[in-house]
């Protein structure tokens, strides 16, 4: 184990309620409009339960809405004035991270309660703008000078990746369309389509050889996970209770020519064996993850860094068949960002969220059989900042 | 406008000084004072030779603000021959096929212009080899 990650005596931080709101393109609703549909709705899903602090979970605000201090902001525009109110930042990682700052302050015996947001108001400006503050994830100095975008990073890692392990050009295309098959029943995806493997085939390169269905769209979202410990929690409940059994968190470079093997997240790698070691439990029990696909090529990355595929591997377990809701391990079981859509430091809670609910089989026509044991992992830029949380069925 | 930013980082953007490290000798860049091989102190300055080759690349169709003037352009991570990777724009690429492997040069050119008074941001980019003519 990890001395960064130590295990805590005995984890009794409980998922209390969740709640997602729908990714998109909401020109008419506000930053703290989104956040409080979440908060709202995140409460009331936990029977009323009031929180003692809130963790925001963002990244784009300060750039794209000229706004910080969005913890009292939200606090106060929700119906939680007054309470302890906090950002967390990690760019794509924020969710996880924001998830692991309240689950340690619950820990500590400080809190009971507190609820974690992810929000993220995308498309308050276009284009060029978005992308300018996309590119913030990178190293300013040493990438963002050059024009280098998530993106470009993205295809940097695939085109090095496909050439390396002498993969086909089209052996990521089954990340895509798995995740476009998982929208089709998810009304909170922006993309409720199925993707064939003619239409990625033919798809508009974005960042050659990266393709616009191997990159996930930024858009507005919302989502909320509310903590509480044992003590604290409703005695009466419809629903499975949902315990956090492993939380741990890692980091490495933000450039990629500063990773010593680019085709390693390592961050993703250290924090997932922490986290298994925390709860001890390995990949093999994993019955279903939500792992970050901003793009596809991270999808394969996650897949061989969290023990799921050897190196080199990690895109035939998708190339096979074997990431679908009967997969042996299903990943991005609502769209993930592919085709949900990506709210960029919200990602994180959706992810959380969605394992929740397939944990309590409240997931509908996206269910995954027998889930006990969840796992997501949010990841920041190329993995810079990574937090794996491992999540289970009472 | 950030110029004591830009400033600071001239003389590895103009001249690829890069740091050498005095205990395991291992070769740094961009420079960062702690070796990221050994972890010991390493400020010895270090003169890359700006000769290297492409270890990946690809083409940016969507570019930022500051870089759309120039979009699309070729990004690529290069492995320079004293062993250290970097980021930088691939240019003068003309009409032979890029691959992995293919030899390049480092060249001095524009990297972005920054914001409306249009500050400019000169720096390295890399070039395909010319081959010197028999
Ligand atoms: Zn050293």
């Amino acid at each position: 184990m990890s001395p960064r990650n130590p295990s805590p005596p005995a984890h009794d931080v409980f998922i209390a309620g969740v709640s997602l709101t729908k990714a998109g393109e909401h020109w008419q609703t506000s930053l703290r409009e989104l956040a409080f549909e979440a908060v709202r709705l995140a409460q009331i899903d936990a029977g009323g339960l009031v929180p003692q602090a809130l963790y925001v979970a963002n990244a784009f605000a300060p750039i794209l809405s000229h706004q910080i201090q969005l913890g009292a902001l939200i606090a106060d525009f929700s119906g939680l004035r007054g309470i302890e109110a906090v950002t967390v930042e990690a760019a794509g990682a924020s969710g996880g991270m924001a998830l692991r700052q309240a689950f340690l302050a619950l820990m500590s015996g400080q809190l009971e309660t507190a609820m974690v947001l992810g929000v993220e108001k995308m498309t308050d400006k276009i284009g060029p703008a978005v992308l300018s503050a996309l590119a913030t994830t990178t190293d300013a100095d040493h990438e963002a000078v050059h024009g280098i975008t998530p993106a470009a990073q993205a295809a940097l890692l695939m085109q090095r990746y496909l050439y390396e392990y002498e993969a086909p050009s089209n052996a990521l295309a089954g990340f895509s369309i798995n995740s476009h098959a998982n929208a089709v029943t998810n009304p909170n995806a922006i993309f409720q389509r199925a993707l064939s493997e003619e239409a990625y085939t033919k798809a508009a390169m974005v960042c050659e050889p990266l393709n616009i269905m191997d990159a996930a769209p930024s858009v507005d979202g919302a989502a909320a996970v509310l903590l509480a410990r044992r003590s604290v929690l409703p005695s009466e409940s419809e629903t499975p209770r949902v315990r956090i059994l492993g939380s741990a968190s890692a980091t490495s470079a933000l450039a990629l020519h500063d990773q010593p093997d680019i085709l390693t997240f390592t961050a993703a790698a250290e924090s997932a064996h922490a986290a298994y070691a925390q709860s001890g439990l390995k990949a093999k029990d994993i019955d279903v993850f939500e792992l970050h696909d901003q793009f596809s090529i991270f999808s394969a990355l996650s897949l061989e860094a969290a023990g799921f595929a050897e190196k080199g591997q990690g895109w035939r377990l998708a190339h096979d068949g074997q990431i679908g809701l009967q997969g042996r391990i299903p990943i991005t079981t609502f769209g993930g960002s592919t085709a949900r859509g990506d709210s960029g430091g919200a990602t994180g809670v959706y992810q959380l969220a969605e394992v929740v609910l397939q944990l309590q089989k409240r997931a509908d026509k996206n269910q995954v059989m027998d889930t006990k044991i969840g796992m997501a992992q949010c990841l920041g830029g190329i993995g810079s900042t990574a937090c794996t949380h491992i999540l289970g069925r009472e | 406008m950030e110029v004591s930013r830009h400033w600071r980082l001239k003389k590895q953007r103009y001249a690829l000084e890069g740091e050498v490290c005095p205990h395991c000798h291992a070769k740094i860049f961009p420079p960062r004072d702690v070796c990221p091989d050994c972890g010991l102190d390493a400020r010895t300055l270090y003169q890359f030779s700006g000769r290297g080759e492409v270890y990946s690349f690809a083409k940016v169709q969507d570019a930022p603000e500051a870089h759309s003037e120039q979009s699309p352009y070729t990004v690529a991570l290069i492995r320079l021959e004293e062993g250290p990777l970097v980021t930088a724009q691939l240019t003068d690429i003309g009409d032979q096929p890029l691959e992995v492997g293919s030899p390049v040069e480092m060249v001095t050119r524009k990297l972005r212009s920054d914001g409306e008074r249009g500050m400019l941001v000169y720096g390295y980019k890399f070039r395909p080899l010319l081959r010197p003519s028999i």
